[in-house]
């Protein structure tokens, strides 16, 4: 059976940085992803990224991509794309549907010492009348459309949510060349940054907020051609009499990201719900361990989050695991992980990440409370 | 704060949070006017100015403030501020026109000698504007800037140029 001291599973940001880090003292890292190509989010980002410039912010979210790719094959880490894991075993052992280069799949199993998982998180879907209907479909799916294989979904786009999800790829449809009629809100206040608010606004796109959409319009060709939207009350409840049709033919949902938990919840970690983290997410410490042995979490399936957050949570995983097998001292470890800390601390300041850095404690406290120290998958 | 509600900065807003040039600095040409004003993790301006004109310092989540002596008004900060929040205003550039240089990432990329609507904050057109200069080096990373003249009278309000 094929061995590996660590496997990372996720090849976004957190799982390079977990792969490049571990692979770095010496470790043998295999590092497995579902997607054609590693990168995670960051390859359809087509924007620069804010942050803080020792992330490279400023620089465009596939160009960090490249950067973390070729550092991981400089830490010789082994990676296979086109591979699910679908299987974590008592005893580290793990099944992965692997992709061959003829298009095949073969079934592998394999064992590691320490696995890191790191799957990201996936969007939320909001269900109104006609939800179903060809053109209403996830930000996240009209943004690989445009940024990934170069088709726009369609020409009049609503969008539904102002988180920075949202107002993001909306820039990037009229940057494709798609016009973008309106945002709809159902909160008070815009929830993304201001500063890409106001890319959308100085493009006289209106921001509606209150709102929210009940229903998408089917045209004689079975697809979208129109929106409903109606203003909602404190309760996000729609107010009767407040109906507006808006005519488009593509309506993106950006309604929030929750942790992808699958395989989590598979190898048997302890789960918490955390709201400001998008539900469930898996109990860890500030190892980045989780309540399994071995079994280490970062990135967004800890919390959804940020490029920067995810890559230094990777960080410290890959560190960890790399003191478990012996590569490093506990006292290097240690202070290497409150280095990062300290990093994590600033980018978790200022009024979008305050709530993060607290309910961040507030999960690791349950860990302390609940856990104390791992055991083993069972 | 309006901004949260309307996704646009009035101007009155951008003073009171912002520290904007002072008369005098306007008057010795180009400067930077930065228009972020959430305490964002975010810091790449700071880095991204040679001349130390802007300051966030520690931690990353403070406002930039611009040093106006210091600034030359290159707009390197311009390309390289991801929410697009920095312009460079030039109140001097003749007697009755100011000049606004803007990142502008859409196309068609505007070229010198067009004439273009000229937008504020609010995406509505102020005035006609004329393309005096287009500057898009490797470095901008595909960020070209843009810089529209206009009449003195709308250099803090111009802050882009109408898509096509
Ligand atoms: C529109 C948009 C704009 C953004 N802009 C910014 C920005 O400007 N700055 C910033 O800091 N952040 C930004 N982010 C956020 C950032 O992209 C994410 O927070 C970050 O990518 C999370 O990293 P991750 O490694 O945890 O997850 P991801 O990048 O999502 O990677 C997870 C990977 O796991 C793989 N995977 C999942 N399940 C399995 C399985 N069973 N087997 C194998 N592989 C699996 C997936 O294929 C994926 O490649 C943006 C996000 C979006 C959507
Ligand atoms: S315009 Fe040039 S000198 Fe002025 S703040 Fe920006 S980078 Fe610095
Ligand atoms: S780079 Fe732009 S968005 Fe980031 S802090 Fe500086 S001015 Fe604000």
């Amino acid at each position: 059976m094929l061995e590996k001291d660590v496997l990372v599973i996720g090849a976004g940001p957190a799982g390079l940085a977990a792969s490049i880090e571990a692979g770095k003292y010496g470790a043998s890292v295999l590092l497995v992803d579902l997607n054609m190509q590693p990168g995670g989010q960051l390859f359809k980002q087509i924007h620069k990224f804010f942050g803080s410039s020792a992330h490279r912010s400023g620089t465009r979210g596939y160009d960090i991509g490249k950067q973390l790719l070729k550092e991981a094959e400089e830490s010789d880490v082994e990676i296979w794309m086109q591979s699910t894991v679908i299987g974590i075993f008592p005893g580290n052992k793990i099944a992965i549907e692997k992709g061959l280069d003829s298009g095949e799949k073969e079934m592998v199993t394999m064992q590691a010492k320490k696995i890191i998982i790191a799957t990201g998180a996936s969007e939320n879907a909001i269900r109104f009348k006609g939800w179903t209907t060809p053109g209403v479909m996830g930000a996240g799916a009209a943004q690989t459309m445009i940024n990934v294989n170069h088709v726009k979904p369609g020409q009049k786009i609503v969008m539904l949510g102002t988180g920075n999800v949202g107002l993001i790829v909306s820039y990037q449809l009229m940057q494709a060349g798609c016009d973008v009629v309106s945002l709809i809100e159902a909160a008070p206040k815009i929830g993304g940054y201001a500063v890409h608010a106001a890319k959308i606004r100085r493009a006289g796109v209106p921001i509606r907020l209150q709102h929210t959409i009940i229903e998408a319009k089917k045209g004689a060709d079975g697809c979208v051609c129109g929106c409903v939207i109606a203003q909602v009350d404190e309760h996000f409840q729609p107010i009767p009499g407040t109906e507006e049709t808006i005519a488009c033919d593509t309506i993106a949902l950006a309604a929030g990201l929750k942790p992808t938990m699958d395989l989590v919840k598979l190898a048997g970690c302890k789960l918490t719900f955390n709201g400001p983290f998008g539900g469930y997410i898996p109990l860890h410490n500030e190892r980045m361990e989780t309540s399994c042995e071995g079994v280490f979490v970062a990135g967004d399936t800890t919390g959804v989050e940020e490029a920067n957050t995810a890559l230094e949570e990777g960080k410290i995983a890959g560190i960890s695991a790399a003191e478990d097998l012996g590569l490093l001292t506990a006292d290097a470890a240690s202070d290497k992980r409150a280095e990062i800390w300290d990093r994590l601390h600033s980018l978790r300041l200022g009024p979008f990440g305050e709530r993060r850095m607290i309910e961040k404690e507030v999960v690791m406290d349950e860990y302390k409370e609940r856990i104390g120290t791992p055991s083993p998958i069972q | 704060m309006a901004l949260i509600n309307t996704g646009y900065l009035e101007y009155e807003e951008l003073e009171s949070i912002q520290t904007l040039p002072s008369d005098e600095r306007y008057a010795e040409g180009p400067v930077a006017i930065i228009e972020c004003v959430q305490e964002i993790p975010c810091n790449p301006c700071e880095a991204a100015c040679h001349f130390g004109a802007i300051k966030i310092g520690e931690p990353i989540t403070k406002l930039p403030t611009l040093i106006g002596e210091k600034c030359v008004g290159c707009g390197m900060c311009v390309a390289r501020c991801p929410g697009l929040a920095i312009v460079v205003v030039d109140k001097t550039f003749t007697d009755t026109t100011a000049t606004v240089a803007f990142p502008f990432e859409y196309y068609p990329t505007p070229v010198v000698g067009e004439e273009r609507n000229a937008m504020n904050r609010k995406g509505e057109i102020v005035c006609k504007g004329k393309i005096v200069k287009v500057v898009n080096p490797a470095s901008y990373d595909h960020t070209p800037v843009v810089t529209v003249e206009i009449p003195k009278e709308f250099a803090d309000e111009v802050r882009t140029v109408e898509r096509i």
